[in-house]
């Protein structure tokens, strides 16, 4: 990928990213955030790659560091939403006075 | 990379922006986030194609620890502390894209592959990574009380030497490529994150875990850049702009700007009242007892939530209140100021786990108006969101948006003391001749308000 073709998706993926958050109810404010926040741990793409790759002992050891942090982010960060989500959702079931 | 990565990264991007627009409303939130898990699902069973990988041992072991760690640390988390675990989750996330830089900079430095666009992107990465990795440690000590909040007079021209000093590395680096400033950077980065989020006061916490948050993204962004993976640049520039439309939220609805926030001090101008003359003689506190006579001939309670509730853990006290004031034919909503609790959305969180219903928690503007047809507007551990002195130009907090709750016809304030909120001025509100003082712990007070009125 050519570094235009590079800043080109990353300018498009901003612009997507304000338009699909700027309504967000207050509500969801800490679910959002832990959300995206596991989508950070995209990194971890990255740190696979480095870890498997077999390039050398650093390489390796810094991808496994990678991997694991990486891992407890996305793992982590999915699992904490959809229990806070949970809190959410089951009341309006049982509340419907 | 292989046809078959490009193509699932395809899928795995339109995942992530489905979910993240899922994620952005209550009825298909839950939807959202399964969506953008199953994204990072098939992103990472999709690169576990790719012919560099030969090895499994090691990998299969981070994949393994990682996810243990995770589970562990989702399952066991209380909601009160949901912001340190979202603080140290970003930690771990600006960290792995630092030791992912350092990696492929252990393939690339010294080969044809390091170009221009390598050695930038990489170094900025490490820097962001850095900066989030310790900013998000001592936002976690913060959260957790475990650290204070430590001030002088010579942080800002710190952090300025310290950013200065970065914004040069990041030039020499790329000029000079070498192992020694790339480590020079992660240190100058760490050093960074601790001296500008150190003497952030605790109240403006939302608005740095929602910085923080967007600086992880965009540290996997620019790793994205260094190592030329297009899910990276997307998924990072992703959840960069929706940290950065977070962190612009939770600012406005503090009336401050963000490099006031970071550099600033509150309190730095405007006309401070002396607390004697605005609460001699004038405060009435009241009994749990008055308070559940008055509660019982109301119509409409509107109950105002702060930090202070969340510190006394009496969330669970203010549901059993609520129905309470509910079985009697009492009309109850909740106003949450934006900035309640210590995460953007924390409060919503907590009222939720007491298993209060959401349609019953209002925002700001819309409450604002009800406040003149409410009867009695119960203020639990708030201070500075209920300050009518925010009306006042002159005063130094002035325009910053608040509650109305000194509309209703009377005001119950449960708090500890008449000690000042974290603007550090006196509450008029505390004062007015249709407010009434409860002064103890606010599970206490809750406890015995509701105990006072099943005796009526």
């Amino acid at each position: 990928m050519t570094f235009l073709a590079a800043l080109t998706l990353f300018t498009l993926a901003v612009f997507l990213g304000v338009e699909l958050i700027s309504k967000v109810p207050p509500t969801l404010h800490t679910p959002l955030m832990s959300g995206s926040n596991a989508i950070s741990g995209i990194t971890l793409l990255g740190a696979l790659v480095s870890a498997g790759s077999d390039h050398s002992t650093l390489s390796t050891w810094l991808g496994f560091g990678a991997v694991t942090l990486a891992t407890i982010n996305v793992v982590g960060g999915f699992l904490v939403t959809h229990r806070m989500l949970g809190m959410f959702s089951t009341k309006t079931s049982d509340r419907k006075r | 990379m292989s046809t078959t990565i490009q193509a699932g990264y395809l899928v795995a991007a339109v995942l992530f922006v489905l979910g993240l627009k899922g994620l952005a409303r209550p009825r298909t939130a839950v939807r959202g986030n399964l969506l953008a898990s199953l994204a990072m699902l098939v992103a990472v069973i999709v690169t576990l194609t790719n012919e560099a990988i030969v090895s499994w041992p090691v990998l299969v072991a981070g994949l393994v620890a990682g996810t243990g760690v995770g589970v562990l640390l989702a399952t066991r988390v209380q909601m009160t502390s949901m912001p340190e675990l979202v603080a140290l989750f970003n930690g771990f996330g600006g960290l792995a894209s630092v030791l992912v830089v350092g990696a492929s900079s252990d393939e690339v430095l010294g080969t044809p592959a390091e170009d221009v666009t390598y050695l930038a992107a990489a170094t900025i990465s490490a820097l962001v990574g850095a900066i989030t990795f310790s900013g998000s440690v001592v936002a976690f000590g913060k959260l957790g009380e475990s650290l204070g909040s430590w001030s002088s007079s010579l942080a800002r021209p710190l952090n300025i030497a310290l950013a200065v000093a970065s914004v040069v590395l990041v030039v020499v680096f790329v000029v000079d490529p070498g192992w020694i400033w790339l480590l020079a950077l992660v240190a100058l980065g760490l050093m960074l994150g601790l001296t500008v989020v150190f003497p952030i006061g605790g109240a403006d916490m939302p608005v740095v875990i929602a910085l923080l948050n967007s600086m992880s993204g965009l540290a996997a962004a620019s790793t994205g850049f260094a190592i030329d993976n297009s899910l990276l640049i997307i998924a990072g520039a992703l959840v960069g702009a929706s940290g950065l439309v977070l962190t612009g939220v939770m600012c406005v609805a503090m009336n401050r700007t963000l490099g006031n926030v970071l550099f600033g001090s509150m309190a730095s101008g405007g006309v401070i009242q002396d607390p004697h003359d605005v609460y001699d003689g004038k405060v009435r506190s009241a009994s749990a007892d008055d308070v559940a006579l008055i509660l019982d001939s109301a119509r409409r309670v509107v109950i105002v939530p702060g930090y202070g509730l969340a510190v006394a853990q009496a969330q669970h006290a203010v549901r059993d209140l609520t129905l309470a004031l509910e079985k009697r034919g009492i009309e109850v909503v909740f106003a949450v100021h934006p900035v309640a609790g210590r995460m953007p959305g924390h409060m919503n969180v907590l009222l939720a786990e007491a298993e209060i219903d959401y349609a019953q928690l209002i925002e700001m503007d819309v409450v604002n108006p009800t406040f003149a047809e409410t009867d009695v507007a119960i203020v639990i551990g708030a201070n500075d969101v209920v300050n009518p002195v925010a009306r006042d130009e002159r005063s130094a907090i002035a325009g910053m948006p608040i509650l109305d709750v000194d509309a209703a016809r009377t005001v119950v304030v449960i708090k500890r003391s008449l000690s000042p909120g974290f603007a550090g001025i006196p509450n008029p509100l505390f004062a007015a001749d249709n407010t009434l003082m409860l002064f103890g712990d606010g599970k206490e007070a809750v406890v015995g308000i509701n105990t006072a009125l099943n005796q009526l």
